[in-house]
């Protein structure tokens, strides 16, 4: 089984039975984490605490915790004021809200002022399930990478966004970061790499790149041990950085597959993929698919349901592959 | 606060003048910008910048400063001139406003001209950004203030309403805003847009201390300031009651004149002249 040894996923990797946790429980974890060794961070909120699982920070520090009730925008610029005074604030909220209700003043107050805020996405992506569309956010890497100055990551699992969390507290620049509301499988370790601006290759192989971030990463694992299975063989790239991204592992990957598919929770405008697309097109154009939300809104159903019926499920990305390696020359 | 005497009103009178001076020239030579705002405004900023800040021009980033705010960035020619007669930079580089490679951007940049706090323009915000600024000093023990400048039409955008609940609700009493009551905006006047009496009610509800000034009269202004400082367990709100192109008669309480420069160098020679005749017609009481 081509897995990446360097990788560090857990040995289970396709057990029916491996551990499932919510991304979100990592942001939870690493900022309380950081509450320990980072006196100078502190977290907000906008009446999110539990969901957001700002709450353990909020108990462990409360005199470091500002709830500012359900005002994103406030949320955004008073965390802008508190880094100008010398804070590093954690924002967190549905990440339909913030950034997408205070998107403006993200720009304005955060990063044309270069002020080190990190904006923590909860509940992203068509995965939120049952509260629709008004709550599912699949816009929101596109509006927050075009921002100069502004970071943007998704993780692939629990531990992993915990390592993002945790990483981002002392780069001085503004972040966004997303994350899940559902459980979805811990496939890596704590000795799993991330490091910002790098990609890490978790399957190996050479017939077809595909090119993965947050929780789908599994789902193009599972896709691509399938179509080995079929004679196809398929590198896999979790792609967590979203910007920086890491242009040498995405063009050589390209230039070793010779065809690529991206997968992202997201509408596939302006997201992870368009990145990726926007650096083959200059670099090395070959092929490509796009997994993810195409120019539609979410809709109410269970998460797996939505993902399968959004075409993001195991299914989708091994069409996705087929088509792109019809395609290669 | 440093004393308040005659001697130091003259000052006070002659820098503002000399204030109002590089504004007319500075839209001059910008050709685009706005004129009943920053006019307005100058006796506050001339009040703020030589009597009521603790600052240090030569250090902006002295840590112990007291942090302002301009919200209404629009109106940042004020700041710009009043921050060179502090000697922040030289009044000369003032004629580079809204020209290409100029620290003095068409609405202020934080990260081109040192003894900024924030870039401003889009309105609604800045008042968040200091109830922040206040949160971090009070977790810190620090003693210096917050002011924040607000536009009276901006009041009509919610984030500030936001702000002022926070601010209630914590009690910040290291923070005080002032809003510039010159009751225009760019499509006409304040009570046609969107009516915003009654502002002293208004904040009251929201748990704020407020304080009316005459925004044109130096005592009353740093007796405002002064007693803002005392208020204990509630943020501050000085309303300003300010005239909009203030020391140009031709253009006072013209609200066509919030967002246009003077047209050319003639008109610009003859609000030079209504400036300079204006000894005398706004005189304080202890010349």
């Amino acid at each position: 089984m081509p897995v990446n040894p360097n990788a560090k996923l857990v040995e289970n990797l396709f057990a029916p039975d491996i551990k499932q946790e919510p991304t979100r429980a990592g942001y939870g974890e690493g900022l309380k984490r950081l509450g320990e060794t980072h006196p100078n961070v502190v977290a907000l909120c906008a009446d999110l605490t539990g969901s957001t699982m700002t709450k353990k920070f909020a108990d462990a520090y409360p005199n470091r915790f500002i709830q500012v009730g359900v005002a994103e925008q406030n949320l955004v610029t008073v965390a802008s004021g508190m880094a100008a005074a010398g804070k590093i604030p954690y924002i967190a909220s549905y990440t339909m809200f913030c950034p997408g209700r205070a998107w403006e003043q993200v720009r304005t107050t955060i990063c044309y002022n270069d002020q080190p805020v990190k904006i923590a996405g909860a509940h992203a992506g068509v995965s939120v399930g049952p509260d629709g569309a008004t709550h599912q956010a699949i816009e929101d890497m596109a509006i927050m990478r075009v921002i100069p100055n502004m970071q943007v990551f998704a993780a692939c699992d629990a531990i992993e966004n915990r390592k993002v969390t945790m990483a981002i507290a002392d780069t001085g620049k503004p972040a966004f970061f997303r994350f899940q509301r559902e459980k979805t499988p811990v496939f890596t370790t704590e000795e799993t790499p991330f490091e910002i601006g790098k990609a890490q290759v978790y399957w190996e192989g050479d017939g077809v790149a595909i090119v993965a971030c947050g929780p789908l990463v599994y789902n193009a694992l599972l896709a691509a041990r399938d179509l080995e299975a079929e004679g196809i063989s398929c590198m896999v790239i979790n792609n967590a950085s979203i910007k920086p991204m890491d242009e040498d592992v995405v063009i050589a990957a390209a230039k070793k597959c010779g065809a690529v598919v991206t997968v992202e929770e997201h509408q596939v405008m302006g997201g992870m993929g368009s990145r990726v697309a926007e650096i083959l097109a200059q670099q090395c154009p070959v092929p490509m698919e796009f997994v993810g939300v195409h120019d539609r809104f979410g809709e109410s159903g269970e998460p797996n349901q939505l993902i399968e019926h959004f075409g993001m499920g195991v299914g989708s990305i091994k069409e996705a592959v087929k088509s792109v390696l019809a395609r290669k020359k | 606060m440093q004393h308040l005497d005659d001697e130091k009103i003259k000052f006070l009178e002659s820098t503002a003048q000399q204030i109002r001076e590089d504004i007319i020239a500075m839209l001059l030579a910008a050709g685009s910008g706005h004129t009943a705002g920053p006019l307005g405004m100058v006796d506050v900023f001339t009040a703020l910048y030589f009597h009521i800040l603790r600052h240090d021009s030569a250090n902006p980033q002295w840590e112990d400063r007291d942090r302002l705010i301009l919200s209404n960035g629009h109106i940042c020619p004020v700041l710009y001139a009043t921050m060179a007669r502090a000697g922040y930079f030289a009044p000369d580089e003032l004629k580079t406003l809204r020209k290409f490679g100029s620290r003095l951007q068409g609405h202020p940049h934080r990260m081109m001209l040192a003894g900024l706090e924030t870039s401003s323009g889009p309105l609604g915000c800045g008042t968040s950004q200091a109830v922040g600024m206040a949160i971090a000093a009070r977790m810190d023990k620090k003693k210096w203030q917050v002011y924040a400048l607000l536009g009276d039409g901006e009041l009509d955008a919610g984030n500030n309403w936001e702000a002022f609940m926070l601010a209630g609700k914590l009690k910040l009493d290291n923070l005080t805003i002032l809003i510039d009551r010159n009751n225009i905006q760019i499509d006409g006047m304040t009570e046609d847009i969107m009516p915003m009496e009654p502002i002293r009610a208004k904040f009251e509800a929201f748990n704020w201390h407020v304080i009316d000034i005459n925004g044109h009269d130096f005592y009353d202004i740093i007796n405002g300031f002064a007693m803002a400082k005392g208020i204990y367990e509630k943020p501050v709100c000085i309303i300003s009651h300010n005239i909009p192109g203030k020391g140009i008669e031709s253009i006072e309480f013209d609200f066509a004149w919030h967002g246009m420069p003077p047209k050319d160098a003639a008109q610009a020679d003859d609000f030079l002249n209504q400036l300079r005749t204006l000894k005398g017609k706004i005189k304080s009481e202890h010349e």
